[in-house]
């Protein structure tokens, strides 16, 4: 753990009399599988999106590979190597999902928009490559069938995958995953986990994981932070948070320490 | 070979625009009159779909970029042609020449495009609308009053330099451009910032630039269609580029089905074709566009000419 | 300084006209959240409506040109909830371009519609002059009896629909519908009512407009309503799109540039310094002046 990937200092955002994060402490090393927990409304999806440039902290700091965040654009974020899926699922409804994993392979995209009109060689091999690398994904994730159906018109688990796919095409270093779990069953969580160590073993990457299911969450992270009401009111392994007095009280309240992991 | 489709069919098109020239004498002069109309209503219904259809931003200023086009062209041709040219110029030189003031006035009307994209970026469905309402406006309200071009009276003795070659080329180019930009890798970002700002952010999409990038396109090729109507038409006045035109080229891209190259292009032959076949009814034609309209979206507001091109793999 | 004031009178008269225009805009927005293109076209059939009732009362009488401008309001209300019945609420599911379009279209049919040579026509026409025509002299400076009316009228205008909207229970209504359609119908507000009564308000208050315009500009086509309407539309944004009192303002400030500009060198530019506010408004301060802000959820 010698270079730290993300390192959130004193992060804290207020809208008017609202402070959604109160000055918050984490750290990421490479290759670490973290989850954020807490209640509705503790600041989780916001500190995405602060993480992603949607907000700018208005104290503290969110760096990335040293650099500090403030002031990048989302889309810049996007190149610097962080990916993120969504709470409510955002895929382009309309572009067939080939397209939609394609169309973030623009991040990497070498040639200019004008070699779109003058179409050489050089355009089709990259266009090709990106084709093929965006056919090999959807093969790896099993959705190679739907690759020309609208992405809107996918069933839900199919789609909730396939953001996950299309985050990987921009070939991120931290890839951001809110709430991946929310409707799934049972065995679609058992098989959202297996997915989750697959992807961080074979691309390489450093995950962070906004989850309400404790199954998930325990099952899969390394470390876990919990917030409440926009605080870090602890950080640990899954088993020290769930013994942790107060994680149990924001959830739940004093009297059910045992239920927090049959969720 | 499906992928070479764009760059064929511009040899295709360009072909042909020379085929009909070559016989253009043998066609009846009114026919050709209808086609030249229709082809110059294809540049900007494509244009404009690049904007409205597949960008998303909804846009009813168009005119006034068509206006700036046809104005800068023509006043091109007007003041600089004849210093240029001489006396007697020679085919190639005029047709050179009329190049150049095509391209001119698409750059000046590209100009205006971005002058009116920066602003409207953070406008959504409606604000969008009305600003670029407003900025048609204020265009043609700047060119009634600006008396070098004539003013309210127009800017007249255009040459006639428009022939169908120059309308057909022109047509072949502008779906050229639009269907390579939007078919490519590069062009999905143009869908995926009408679909979802946010994601496509999120994916490292410069939604701001895809925007700003449409609107001066489809501007560029509003102002070449203006370029060409003014040297069809030889006179062109302010009040030719209002709302009421921009509402035409609206209908055109919403019966084609919005992000549909082929059903807009069939809209706006049909609609070129309409009002002629309708002339007996000529004065009802603005009423039957409403009711047009209002029909469309209670009954089939995906458009008319909704022919999805198959779906096979495209580059 | 007289010329001052003279100016600032004929920028309030002017003014008054557009911010009940802009009140219609407004609550129509601020209920659907969409723009109701055709708004300006009520503004329109309400002049005409007022032409022809006027021809069946005597001229320059109080009760007469009374009559004329309940008469064409009554019209307008009606003719406001018939549009929103059958064009826009079929619609009110679907994504909201769909619905402005169709706005477009009944906007157009309106004006082509009124031109026809067996509605309306083409050529303008003449309005009567309903009420008795006098002026009045503040010293220097002179307040026609139209204008005065145009004032008092909207005045009252103003303060009963802030009545309404504040203290009964259909104003109310429509307040909770503005903030969030679900949650009012969960409380038992049916929202067809509410939104027919909106238009029907608005559309009135579009009729009184255009009775009130016409008092003062005599000269009526099926067109008169396109610039009144974008030039309103800007006020109803300057004063924060959804917000009654703003619509006010914005309509006042509106009538006052617009006539001092008029008044001025550049007086032929004076129906682009509408458009101009917009683009500055929407630019630097688009809620408005007092508007507020949304923040979209991500």
């Amino acid at each position: 753990m010698s270079t730290t990937l993300l390192a959130l200092e004193s992060t804290t955002i207020r809208f008017g009399g609202l402070t959604a994060v109160n000055a918050v402490d984490f750290q990421m090393a490479p290759g670490e599988l973290c989850g954020l927990i807490g209640p509705n409304g503790a600041g989780k999806t916001t500190l995405f999106n602060l993480i992603t440039g949607i907000y700018q902290p208005t104290e503290g700091r969110v760096s990335f590979l040293g650099q500090d965040l403030r002031g990048v654009r989302p889309h810049r974020i996007a190149h610097r190597g962080i990916a993120r899926t969504f709470q409510n699922i955002r895929l382009f409804g309309r572009l067939s999902v080939l397209d939609n994993v394609r169309v973030a392979a623009n991040v990497h995209r070498c040639g200019s928009p004008l070699q779109t009109l003058v179409r050489l060689g050089g355009f089709f091999r990259e266009e090709d490559a990106i084709t093929r690398r965006a056919e090999e994904l959807l093969e790896l994730f099993h959705l190679s069938r739907f690759r020309n159906t609208p992405a809107g018109s996918l069933p839900y688990g199919e789609q909730r995958r396939l953001e996950i796919v299309r985050a990987l095409a921009t070939r991120p270093k931290l890839l951001l995953l809110d709430e991946p779990a929310a409707g799934m069953t049972a065995s679609e969580k058992t098989e959202l986990i297996q997915l989750i160590q697959r992807v961080r073993r074979e691309f390489d990457l450093t995950i962070l994981l906004v989850e309400h299911s404790m199954r998930v969450v325990m099952g899969v992270c390394e470390r876990i932070a919990v917030l409440d009401y926009g605080v870090k009111i602890a950080e640990g392994t899954p088993e020290q948070i769930q013994k942790d007095p107060k994680v149990i009280e924001a959830y739940l309240g004093e009297d059910h320490a045992t239920n927090l992991a049959h969720h | 070979m499906r992928r070479y489709l764009p760059q064929l069919g511009l040899i295709f098109g360009i072909v042909v625009a020379a085929i009909v020239t070559r016989y253009s004498d043998a066609i009846d002069p009114y026919v050709l009159d209808i086609a030249t109309g229709a082809g110059i209503n294809v540049i900007l219904a494509v244009s404009l779909n690049l904007v409205n259809g597949h960008t998303g931003q909804f846009s009813l200023g168009h005119a006034g970029f068509m206006a700036v086009g046809a104005y800068v062209s023509g006043a091109c041709s007007l003041f600089l042609g004849p210093r240029l040219l001489g006396d007697d110029p020679t085919a190639l030189s005029q047709g050179l020449f009329f190049l150049g003031a095509l391209t001119v006035g698409g750059l000046g009307a590209g100009l205006a495009g971005l002058l009116v994209g920066v602003p409207s970026l953070r406008l959504r469905g409606d604000y969008l609308a009305l600003v670029t309402l407003g900025f048609g406006e204020i265009i043609r309200v700047i060119i009634q009053n600006m008396d070098v071009v004539g003013g309210a009276l127009g800017l007249n003795g255009i040459p006639p330099y428009t022939t169908i070659f120059w309308v057909l080329g022109c047509v072949a180019l502008t779906i050229y451009v639009v269907t390579s930009l939007v078919r490519s890798t590069y062009g999905r970002g143009f869908i995926a910032t009408h679909d979802d700002e946010v994601a496509a952010a999120s994916v490292g999409l410069d939604t701001t630039r895809y925007k700003i990038v449409a609107f001066v396109v489809g501007a560029f090729f509003a102002g070449i269609a203006g370029g060409l109507y003014g040297h069809f038409k030889l006179t062109v006045l302010p009040t030719g580029f209002d709302f009421t035109k921009s509402i035409e080229i609206v209908v055109m891209v919403i019966l084609g089905g919005m992000g549909n190259t082929l059903g807009v292009v069939l809209a706006a032959i049909l609609l070129t074709l309409l009002p002629e076949l309708l002339r007996p009814i000529a004065e009802y034609r603005m009423v039957l566009y409403a009711l047009l309209l209002i029909a469309l979206m209670l009954l089939r507001p995906q458009g008319l000419l909704n022919i999805r091109v198959s779906k096979k793999r495209r580059t | 300084m007289v010329e001052f004031l003279q100016q600032v009178i004929n920028g309030v008269s002017l003014g008054a006209i557009y911010a009940l225009l802009a009140l219609g805009y407004t609550m129509v927005y601020g209920v659907l959240r969409f723009i109701n293109f055709a708004h300006c076209d009520v503004f329109m059939i309400g002049a005409f409506a007022g032409m022809y009732i006027g021809r069946h009362v005597p001229e320059e009488t109080v009760w007469g040109g009374l009559t004329v401008l309940a008469g064409a309001m009554l019209i307008c209300a009606v003719l406001g909830i018939v549009i929103e019945r059958l064009a826009y609420r079929p619609l009110r599911s679907g994504p909201t371009l769909n619905v402005l379009i169709t706005a477009i279209g009944v906007s157009l049919f309106l004006e082509y519609g009124a031109q026809d040579e067996h509605v309306f026509g083409q050529r303008p026409q003449a309005f009567p002059q309903i009420f008795p025509n006098t002026s009045f002299q503040l010293g220097d400076v002179r307040l026609s009896s139209n204008q005065l009316i145009v004032i008092v009228v909207t005045v009252i205008l103003l303060v009963g629909l802030r009545l309404f909207v504040m203290r009964t229970r259909l104003g109310t209504a429509m307040r909770a519908l503005s903030f969030n359609p679900k949650a009012a119908q969960l409380v038992g507000v049916n929202n067809n009512v509410v939104i027919s009564a909106t238009f029907g308000l608005g559309s009135a208050l579009a009729g009184a407009g255009g009775i009130l315009y016409a008092m003062n500009y005599p000269s009526i086509e099926p067109f008169m309503g396109v610039m009144p309407g974008l030039k309103a539309f800007v006020a109803a944004v300057l004063g924060g799109i959804g917000n009654i009192p703003g619509a006010a303002l914005g309509g006042l400030l509106l009538g006052v540039v617009e006539t001092f500009v008029n008044g001025s060198d550049y007086s032929t530019y004076k129906d682009a310094i509408a458009f101009a506010i917009l683009i500055l408004i929407l630019l630097f301060r688009p809620a408005g002046l007092l508007g507020r802000s949304t923040v979209e959820k991500v």
